[in-house]
């Protein structure tokens, strides 16, 4: 696309992505035509990245409000309350297409984006988590891709001082042309320094600050709005390209401009650029903006007013500050070694106006671009193989012969493996905050100057959205509420980055409404507001689409920080409950894909009151000091969770001896099956019993099946009338060698 | 005590030596921007981790210019305590303060992970408080900590007792398998002749607190803090 003035055509309409409905829309906003610039700064407002016109409906269907809710969807982060006057800041963000495109690049600037996101709300980010998807590393290119993005967080996370501190990895054909790569960050906030996108106060200053704006990224909010074809990685240019140091540099520059009383509002230049922040900044306060482009800071010469606006080159804040403050927000940021200029003004009329070299270039509603934008009902209809997916023949499927051998297999599959080779390349400490680091159900994060931590994870099993969306939605709010409650910690927020395919198929439409719905229930059942999300949809390469991937970041506060827990088993001696009941759960299971190459079946059968009754069970006996370790059970079942429970204390394994008594369902189900609203817990020999009493009290199933100890694992099954006795037996040398060596082998291949 | 961490732009872990030194140990601990150049009535300086300037060229190469370097070689030129932390160490080989340089970690790839080293000389001011041979667990965080430098340095080095910290194994054991980044000698940190700069590449100040889950690292503060005060009673008795 040539970035010249160019007369409207219908082929530069279309190539803007604008619909011919929508372009009739814009002409009837402005009253006339638009010139090119107005062109380009309506299609990237419209596009589905900025618009959320196929999701903005059915979004609404989620729980936003609560007593802890201080900021909820619509600013850059949501908020919640933590007590001693602060709040924690968060949100999750996707960068998958030009992660794909270019993987290193794509996944800094992700991280970057997320960053700015939470620091403009004046909260200090303290923590980033990933959530990837890549297809089967057997494919170098996946490799290529895997090992790109982990570089490009390291670089951007550790340069920016933010540890990353978790998160999943997970690995499934249905990636391979598609990967996610998703970023949560929190930060931590004074409640009542918190700062907005509000461009209020006519005659208000307006300054911009950080980067130079440059040719990079120019219409990658467009890209993102669309599938992709072997042409995709030719749109290499419209990938950012990052600049962690000068975001550094931004990030101290911006906090300690919010110390001061200079500011009035603040937005990053994300996607859409000096465009969006402009646009929403003005229509938030119901004000105009004028913009002059001639000040703006910039990279080469004779750039257009065009590329200017669409520009999504990284580092960049749109600040208006207080009328005469100028100069002392010029100063901070001189100190900081930062580009910064007064680039336009508040005004009352509504319209924003950009000018360059003394010439109107654009004049639009600021809230036609911010709100008006087209939003739409799309037809939805499950798709023809659902049934297909669903239908699954348990009698024919045979079990494995040998079943420790089936556990080694598992723990040796690349999502359920150790990720130290990732997270080796976080920084995951820097801020000394991290109690509870990579490699248990939880990341915590004491917050300094109070007795509290924090508790984030970030969960999603794609495999039971596709094959229930429903019940896949419910699930991942679940999973990622019991991540927290295993860390001691209650849920008190979360946010979702939703991943689909192309909205405009009416299967994934159907898709996207289900797993939204099954996520508003579950949440609303634990009470837990959804406070800031994000939408990625066109997650679809040649015709294929992504599984369903509504990812979920969720946090919860542990009041007492010394009572944080952890998943590994503590002491020899100690008892092992399982709390919860397993039922033949098949279906949709990490098992089923590995042995049995097998993405089928029902997921896992959840009911919310018995999960609910686990949760508060486990979060009492944790408070009460009763419990050593606790873990939750999910991919590769039962024994891949004991596994877990003996191999991932990063200083000392400790074995197990596991007897499975009374139980009539399948071995493998027993075994592998991902029953929800089950919790493995470790505790005292001699707190065993006052532990079953308390569970039996509270109404959730709860058995002692093993002591923690020894060099080996070993998991017996009693015979029963419909199934016979068997056996895991494997040393912990062993068990780690497969589990924790199994990426890096992975990637070994040549 | 009054203890100076310098900020460079990019400097990240200038926040964690502070709050170790006034929140941990209760001390005072002053930022000084990097801008300055004059650090008098400070009694000791940190130079913290991080990316300096983005360590965009090389680690710690545009760092030695700021102008608050030259105030740091006065200040370590007349006897004052100098304490460099990963990217601060690597400033100081840049400065020339230290001797030798850092090569890209062997697996080319940043690593973040606990490792253990072994206190070989514990008559430093900055290990005063630990016994000779002590085994201490600490964290490292970085891409460029593989040190080099050229025979008749290293033997010099080790010769004057320099090398304050080998990687090792948690039973203290110097082996190939306990060096994290393929450091020559398995160094970790070194001291200057005179024994009043240190350089290391591990944390002390991310394992300086119980509830972080280990306290390794606060020695070498304590040590730094034991060595002034003995130093000011000595002045007060002269």
């Amino acid at each position: 696309m040539k970035q010249s003035a160019q007369p409207i055509s219908k082929d530069l309409i279309a190539q803007h992505g604008l619909s011919d409905d929508e372009y009739k829309k814009v002409v009837e906003i402005l009253g006339r035509e638009p010139n090119f610039t107005e062109l380009g700064i309506f299609s990237v407002m419209w596009s589905e990245h900025c618009s959320y016109k196929s999701s903005r409906v059915h979004l609404k269907k989620l729980p936003t409000t609560g007593p802890r809710v201080v900021q909820g969807p619509g600013e850059n982060a949501g908020a919640v309350d933590i007590g001693d006057g602060l709040c924690a800041v968060f949100k999750m963000e996707s960068h998958n297409h030009p992660s794909f495109i270019e993987p290193y690049q794509g996944a800094a600037t992700g991280v970057g984006g997320i960053l700015r996101d939470i620091f403009t709300m004046g909260a200090r980010p303290i923590a980033l988590l990933d959530s990837l998807r890549f297809g089967l590393l057997d494919h170098p290119k996946n490799r290529h891709l895997l090992k790109g993005v982990v570089a490009g967080i390291s670089s951007y996370g550790n340069c920016m001082g933010v540890p990353t501190v978790g998160g999943e990895v997970v690995f499934n054909e249905i990636y391979a042309n598609n990967p996610l790569v998703n970023v949560f960050c929190l930060g931590i906030a004074k409640k009542d320094r918190l700062f907005k996108g509000t461009a209020a106060g006519v005659g208000n200053p307006v300054l911009y600050v950080g980067s130079k704006t440059g040719r990079d990224g120019i219409h990658g909010a467009t890209m993102a709005s669309d599938s992709f074809d072997e042409a995709s990685e030719s749109k290499r240019p419209t990938v950012q390209v990052g600049d962690p140091f000068t975001e550094k540099l931004l990030l101290e520059a911006c906090l300690e401009l919010m110390e001061t009383d200079l500011l009035v509002g603040i937005q990053d230049m994300g996607a859409a650029g000096l465009t969006s922040s402009s646009c929403e900044m003005a229509s938030r306060a119901g004000n105009g903006l004028e913009l002059d482009l001639t000040h703006v800071p910039r990279r080469e010469p004779d750039m257009t007013p065009y590329e200017l606006m669409l520009s999504e080159s990284q580092e960049r804040m749109l600040m208006v500050a207080k009328q005469g403050k100028e100069e002392d927000v010029l100063r901070i940021c001189r100190k900081w070694d930062l580009d910064a200029a007064v680039v336009g003004r508040v005004t009352g009329d509504g319209i924003l106006r950009v000018k360059d070299q003394g010439k109107v270039v654009a004049e639009i509603p600021a809230k036609s671009l911010a709100e008006d934008g087209p939003k739409y009902e799309r037809p939805n209809t499950p798709p023809p193989y659902q049934e297909y997916l669903q239908a699954l023949n348990l009698d024919a499927l045979k079990e494995p012969k040998d079943y420790t051998a089936t556990l080694l297999e598992l723990l040796d599959a690349p999502t359920i493996a150790s990720k130290r080779w990732v997270y080796q390349q976080y920084d995951h400490m820097v801020r000394t905050n991290s109690m509870v680091r990579p490699g248990s159900d939880a990341a915590v994060l004491r917050i300094k100057g109070t007795n509290k931590a924090v508790a984030i994870t970030a969960d999603c099993n794609g495999r039971y959205c596709v094959l229930h969306p429903y019940m896949g939605g419910m699930i991942a709010v679940a999973e990622a509420a019991r991540n927290l409650i295993c860390s001691g910690a209650e849920p008190i927020g979360l946010t979702d980055c939703l991943n689909f395919g192309n909205p405009e198929r009416p299967e994934v439409m159907w898709q996207f409404i289900l797993s939204v719905e099954g996520i508003a229930d579950a949440c609303q059942a634990f009470n837990v507001p959804v406070v800031s999300g994000n939408v990625s949809f066109y997650n679809e390469t040649n015709g294929l689409n992504i599984y369903p991937t509504p990812i979920l970041g969720m946090v919860g506060l542990i009041e007492e920080a010394e009572k944080a827990m952890t998943q590994w088993f503590k002491q020899a001696g100690d008892a092992i409950i399982l709390l919860g009941a397993t039922r033949e759960d098949v279906g949709g299971t990490e098992y089923l894909r590995v042995v049995h190459h097998r993405e089928q079946g029902e997921p896992p059968y959840l009911n919310l009151d018995t999960e609910k009754m686990l949760h508060a069970c486990t979060l009492k006996l944790i408070r009460k000091g009763l419990v050593q370790s606790a873990h939750d059970c999910s991919d590769g079942g039962l024994a891949v969770a004991l596994a877990e429970c003996c191999m991932s204390d990063p200083a000392q394994p400790l074995g197990a001896v596991v007897r499975l008594t009374g139980y009539t369902i399948r071995r493998d189900a027993l075994l592998f099956g991902e029953s929800q609203s089950r919790i493995v817990l470790s505790v005292k020999a001699d707190s065993a019993d006052n532990v079953l009493r308390i569970a039996q009290d509270m109404g959730v199933p709860a058995a002692k099946i093993g002591t923690v100890g020894g060099e080996r694992l070993v998991i017996d099954i009693e015979a029963s009338k419909q199934a016979s006795a068997c056996r895991v037996d494997a040393d912990l040398k062993t068990l780690l060698d497969k589990w924790g060596n199994s990426l890096e082998r992975a990637l070994s291949q040549a | 005590m009054n203890i100076g961490v310098i900020v460079f732009p990019g400097s990240n872990c200038d926040h964690d030596c502070i709050h170790v030194i006034s929140s941990v140990l209760g001390q005072k601990a002053t930022p000084v921007w990097h801008k300055e150049t004059s650090l008098t009535g400070l009694d000791a300086i940190i130079l913290p981790g991080g990316f300096s300037y983005g360590d965009y060229l090389r680690t710690g190469a545009i760092a030695r210019f700021s102008p608050v370097m030259n105030a740091v070689k006065t200040f370590a030129s007349e006897g004052g305590m100098v304490l460099g932390i990963c990217n601060g160490f690597q400033i100081l080989l840049e400065a020339g303060l230290l001797p030798g340089a850092m090569l890209r970690n062997k697996s080319l790839s940043f690593i973040c992970k606990y490792v253990h080293v072994k206190v070989e000389n514990a008559a430093t001011p900055f290990t005063g408080l630990c016994e000779s041979g002590q085994v201490l667990k600490i964290p490292i965080a970085h891409a460029d900590g593989n040190y080099y430098t050229d025979p008749v340095t290293l033997a010099a080095l080790q010769a004057n007792a320099q090398i304050v910290f080998h990687y090792c194994t948690p039973e203290g054991k110097v082996t190939p398998e306990a060096n994290p980044n393929g450091s020559l000698d398995n160094i970790a940190g070194i001291r200057n002749a005179e024994g009043n700069v240190l350089g290391l590449m591990p944390h002390p100040e991310r394992c300086a607190e119980d509830i972080l889950g280990n306290h390794d690292g606060q020695v070498i503060f304590l040590s730094m803090l034991d060595a002034l005060k003995k130093a000011k009673l000595k002045a007060v008795v002269a």
